[in-house]
């Protein structure tokens, strides 16, 4: 730019010609100049705040643009590195003991509705009614057309329903992703695994929890990420919980019982092979419980576990192998068994009035003599012999890992007197479930420990504390042995397993308290196989069963529940790997007369 | 002396803020890699599951009881039984690898110095 003079020779030259003091003009000139000076710097200060005002406005958009994204986004966890190995955190699988699925998980959606994006909420309605019948279209049109702004409609849906539902088009029905638990095998084993149902729910998640049986007791290993991928071992096998149960239904139905149980344990890892109780359900679909009647004749009741019965002469063992144990008697002591018997004001008497005089007390077990054994009771004592039946576990409900095992508490008399000796000696006075009896069992068939029974795999056999010793235990399976070849239980004779067992036939009691029926009776059979060196106890229970093949009707285990056992020992024996033998056979007609 | 101690030190910032940025990249992308083969594995988990839902399903033992029952005449499976169990001493020895090989039957015997018909 070009600079002005100051003081421009040619004007001052003018200025002082015409008499005017060219100081004037310098002065212009430096006011004019300082006023350029000002517009100036003016311009580039404005310049400036500009250029700061657009970078400060910058600055602050992209702040509040990013705290928006951030509002508005799913949270997501920073990462450094990849995640481990929880890479699908699920449920863990529930499987048998040879790893076939018990309980697994399946993919699906659920279907919900947000009816304030809904375009012809009537037709969705009526369009969702074709597809699942069970909706109700009023009850649907007045959910889509009301205030409601969410809704589920379905909590689980085939793939199949889900194309049908995508195929109405209405953009206010929506799916959610959902797990559900799957049991392959239906009514199998139903009452162990229980059933499994939603917990928390959202809509692109929902937690599955455990309702019932192993799946509620083990809720929190199962839902555990660090064991998702490791399935659940049960002691159950497949096969034979199959076999049990078809078995046990067929019995069940022939035997017109309403309701049966039946529980097979490896006596010496105290493993539940198989565990049944009928009527039964579907787990996929679990039924809602009773809320009116008695809670027992509901399918969803665990007969095995959570019934609780006096379970009669199954009993009378008990009370023999205690006195051996003790010392009281042996196998060949002779007892009278001869009529009268009072204890406590109370006549004791015998299944159709027998009198079977003085026998020894194996055949107090192979007659099931309600006199001898209780004469047997008395000289062990109530103190005693509640001490030796705590020790078997009658006392408590049962271990096992289902939820529902801690409703199986037994009854107990409120004072041991010596009436109530005699009577639990036979099996009366004291309920308990027919896994309790399987326990019991189980302690006189592996040489004298007691065993927990489980339902978890176990790879070495329970050293359970000694209740008895082996020699008193293979005394009392000798017993049971002979109660199936030459007593109640003759139709107990399995071809190719020798099976030892004690039948019980307990009246039920009248739910008021009023006594007992005469005509309903809880059907027995408690089975110990191989006898000759045994190695699984079953129990089968009937509810009322009534057998009616011959001219009266016949109620008793011997009838009802023993052919039902062996035939499910006939089936399952060969199934665990039980290699058939004949046993040596005692001949009928060389009996031991003198010791 | 001065100025190529600048620039030296300049340029090796320049650099480690290249290779910084670099071996950043790098990591993400191998995080995004190991994402993806996560999902990957996530699926074919989730695929196997299914696969052997199914499986159990096709085997379960009603299902196969019926089928054993449909298929009666052809097969005729039935339950395990005890006298199905045998001993080693009641297998058959197998046929001997000889027989059929030389049929001795219709040998002639030349040692007879007979003429053969």
């Amino acid at each position: 730019m070009i600079r002005t003079p100051l003081r421009p020779l040619a004007r001052i030259l003018e200025a002082r010609g015409k008499g005017e003091n060219p100081d004037a003009i310098e002065r212009e000139n430096i006011r004019l100049r300082h006023e350029e000076m000002r517009d100036r710097d003016r311009r580039r200060a404005e310049g400036r705040l500009l250029v700061l005002g657009v970078m400060f406005f910058a600055a602050f958009a992209l702040i509040g643009g990013r705290m928006g994204v951030l509002a508005h986004s799913e949270p997501a966890e920073p990462r450094a590195s990849a995640a481990g190995a929880d890479i699908l955190a699920q449920r863990a699988d529930i499987v048998d003991r040879n790893g076939r699925i018990l309980a697994t998980n399946f993919d699906t959606h659920s279907l919900y509705a947000q009816p304030q994006m809904m375009i012809e909420p009537e037709r969705a309605a009526e369009a969702l009614v074709k597809i699942f019948p069970d909706l109700k279209h009023e009850r649907l049109v007045t959910d889509f057309t009301g205030k409601r702004k969410f809704l589920w409609i379905k909590k689980k849906i085939s793939p199949e329903q889900k194309q049908a539902v995508h195929d109405i088009g209405e953009p206010g029905l929506l799916f959610g992703p959902r797990e559900m638990r799957l049991y392959p095998n239906g009514r199998l084993a139903a009452h162990v695994l229980g059933g499994a149902g939603f917990g928390r729910e959202g809509v692109h998640a929902a937690e599955v929890i455990g309702v019932a049986g192993i799946e509620k007791f083990y809720d929190t290993r199962l839902r555990d990420p660090a064991h998702g991928h490791k399935p659940l071992e049960l002691s159950l096998d497949l096969t034979i919980q199959a076999a049990t149960e078809r078995v046990l239904l067929g019995g069940m139905n022939i035997m017109n019982a309403k309701g049966a149980a039946a529980v097979l344990m490896d006596v010496h890892t105290g493993e539940v092979i198989s565990i049944a109780s009928l009527p039964d359900f579907d787990p996929n679909d679990r039924p809602s419980p009773l809320l009116t009647g008695y809670a027992g004749d509901s399918p969803l009741f665990n007969r095995a576990v959570q019934g609780v019965y006096e379970l009669g002469s199954a009993f009378k063992i008990f009370a023999v192998a205690q006195a051996i144990e003790l010392g009281i008697v042996n196998e060949n002591t002779i007892i009278d068994t001869t009529p009268p018997m009072r204890v406590g004001g109370f006549p004791i008497g015998e299944f159709n009035r027998k009198n079977y005089g003085l026998i020894t007390a194996s055949e107090v077990i192979v007659q099931s003599s309600n006199r001898g054994t209780g004469r047997i009771a008395l000289e062990v004592g109530a103190k005693r012999q509640k001490d030796f039946l705590e020790s078997l576990g009658f006392f408590e409900p049962t271990p096992l890992e289902i939820i529902e095992a801690q409703g199986g508490q037994p009854l107990l008399p409120p004072r041991w007197t010596d009436l109530s000796t005699v009577t639990i000696s036979y099996g009366h006075g004291l309920s308990s479930s027919p896994l309790h009896l399987a326990a019991g069992y189980a302690a006189l068939a592996n040489g004298g420990r007691y065993v927990k029974p489980t339902l978890l795999k176990q790879n070495a056999p329970q050293q359970g504390l000694r209740v008895m010793s082996p020699e008193t235990a293979a005394a009392s399976v000798r017993m049971l042995r002979r109660v199936v070849s030459s007593g109640t239980a003759s139709l107990g004779e399995v071809p190719g397993y020798s099976v030892g067992g004690k039948t019980g036939t307990a009246d039920k009691p009248r739910p008021s308290g009023g006594g007992y029926y005469d005509d309903k009776v809880i059907a027995t059979f408690a089975a110990v196989f191989p006898s000759n060196d045994p190695k699984y106890v079953l129990i089968v229970t009937l509810d009322e069963p009534v057998e009616t093949s011959g001219d009266e009707p016949r109620r008793t285990a011997g009838w009802t529940a023993v052919p039902i056992a062996a035939e499910i020992i006939a089936r399952v024996a060969p199934l665990l790997g039980l290699r058939p033998e004949i046993e040596p056979r005692n001949l009928p007609d060389i009996t031991q007369v003198a010791q | 002396m001065r100025s190529l101690f600048y620039i030296a030190s300049f340029l090796a910032v320049i650099g480690l803020a290249y290779w910084a940025y670099y071996e950043n990249y790098r990591t993400q992308a191998a995080i995004a890699h190991a994402e993806t083969l996560e999902r990957e594995i996530a699926e074919n988990r989730q695929r196997l599951r299914v696969l052997n839902a199914e499986w159990a399903y096709q085997n379960r033992p009603d299902r196969l009881r019926e089928l054993a029952e449909i298929n009666f005449d052809r097969l005729g499976l039935v339950p395990l039984k005890a006298s199905q169990f045998g001993r080693i001493d009641q297998v058959p020895y197998p046929p001997s690898e000889l027989d059929g090989l030389i049929d001795l039957s219709k040998s002639v015997d030349v040692s007879s110095g007979e003429e053969p018909l």
